[in-house]
C-alpha cells in the first residue's frame, strides 16, 4: 500500500474512529464509516493540511469514499 | 464567572461605541482582543486604553477582500480565534419607496454578507479546537421592523435566521452560535436623533430610558463564555421592554 492511502487511512481512522479493516477501497465516508455530512468536511480539512494542497469545494464533493480520497491527493500533488 | 482568560476575541465595529464596550468587557475577562474596524484612529486609542492583549486589525467590510483576509489576519495575530463577534454596521435609512438598489445592497453587504464571511472564516480554526463562540449583534428591528429601514432589518433579521442555521450544523463540535438584539442604546448612531424622536421612543420603551453599551457587552460577554455552552441559537434582546419576544 502506498505512502498516501497509508497517511489518508491513519487520518480517517483517528477522525472517525473506526477500525482500520473496514477503510477499504470502496468504503464511503458516510454510508459504510458511519460519517456525518460535517465529518466529511473535517476530513477534507485534515488532508489539506497533511499533504500541504488545496481540495476546492467542487472537488471536495466528489470524494465519497476512501479509494476517492486517495486518487485526488495523488493528482493534487 | 464568565473567564475568558486565555481565549482569543475578534471584536468587528469595535471603533464603535457598543463595539468598543464588548471589547472592554471581553478584554477584562481576561480574553486577547483583535479590534477591528474602518477607522485606525479609535482603535489605536482603545488599545493603548486596553494595554496588553490587544490588537489593531482595521478592515473595510465592504471591501470584499480585505473580508476575506480578515480571519487570516486574526489568527496570525492572536494565534486563533476563539470568539468572534460581529458588531459592525452600517445604517443607509430611506423610505421604501425611496430606496435605491446601492442604499438596500451596501446595508445587505456590510452586515448580512461579511457577517457571513467572517463566520466561515473563523469556522475551520474553532472546528479543529471543538470550542468557539460566535455572537452576531442583530437589532430589535430585525424582529419588529421599523419604517425607513427595510434594508437594515432585513440584514438584521438575516443574521438570525443565519446564525440559527450555522448553530444547527456546528453545535456537535463545541461551537455555539448565538444573535444579541439590542433595543435603543445610547451611541453617537443615537445620538443624532432629535429630542422629538427621542422622547417618542422612549415613550415606547417600558424601562423609560435608553440603553448603554455596557448592557449589550454583558450579553456578548456572557454568551461567549464556557458558562454559556448551553446557549446556541438563541437571539438575546437586550432593550428595556421594548419588545418582550
Amino acid at each position: 500500500m502506498s505512502d498516501v492511502a497509508d497517511r489518508v487511512k491513519k487520518i480517517v481512522v483517528e477522525h472517525l474512529g473506526v477500525e482500520e479493516d473496514k477503510v477499504v477501497e470502496n468504503a464511503s465516508f458516510i454510508d459504510d464509516l458511519g460519517a456525518d455530512s460535517l465529518d466529511t468536511v473535517e476530513l477534507v480539512m485534515a488532508f489539506e493540511e497533511e499533504f500541504g494542497i488545496e481540495i476546492p469545494d467542487d472537488a471536495a464533493e466528489t470524494i465519497q469514499t476512501f479509494g476517492d480520497a486517495v486518487k485526488f491527493i495523488k493528482e493534487a500533488q | 464567572m464568565f473567564d475568558l482568560t486565555g481565549k482569543t476575541a475578534l471584536i468587528t465595529g469595535a471603533s464603535g461605541g457598543i463595539g468598543g464596550e464588548i471589547a472592554r468587557a471581553l478584554h477584562a475577562a481576561g480574553a486577547t482582543v483583535g479590534l477591528s474596524g474602518t477607522r485606525t484612529e479609535p482603535l489605536e486609542a482603545l488599545a493603548a486604553e486596553l494595554g496588553d492583549r490587544a490588537h489593531v486589525l482595521p478592515c473595510n467590510l465592504s471591501d470584499p477582500e480585505a473580508v476575506a483576509a480578515l480571519p487570516k489576519q486574526a489568527a496570525d495575530a492572536m494565534g486563533g480565534v476563539d470568539i468572534l463577534v460581529n458588531n459592525a454596521g452600517i445604517a443607509r435609512d430611506n423610505l421604501f419607496m425611496r430606496m435605491s438598489d446601492e442604499e438596500w445592497q451596501s446595508v445587505i453587504d456590510v452586515n448580512l454578507t461579511a457577517t457571513f464571511k467572517l463566520c466561515k472564516g473563523v469556522l475551520r480554526g474553532m472546528m479543529k479546537a471543538r470550542w468557539g463562540r460566535i455572537v452576531n449583534i442583530s437589532s430589535v428591528v430585525g424582529a419588529t421592523g421599523n419604517p425607513g429601514q427595510g434594508n437594515y432589518a432585513a440584514a438584521k433579521a438575516g443574521m438570525v435566521g443565519m446564525s440559527k442555521s450555522l448553530a444547527y450544523e456546528v453545535a456537535s463540535r463545541g461551537i455555539t452560535v448565538n444573535a444579541v438584539a439590542p433595543g435603543f442604546i445610547e451611541t453617537a448612531m443615537t445620538d443624532k436623533l432629535t429630542d422629538d424622536q427621542k422622547s417618542s421612543i422612549l415613550g415606547q420603551i417600558p424601562s423609560g430610558r435608553m440603553g448603554t453599551p455596557a448592557e449589550i457587552a454583558a450579553a456578548v460577554l456572557y454568551l461567549s463564555s464556557a458558562e454559556a455552552a448551553y446557549v446556541t441559537g438563541t437571539t438575546l434582546h437586550v432593550n428595556g421592554g421594548m419588545a418582550m419576544l
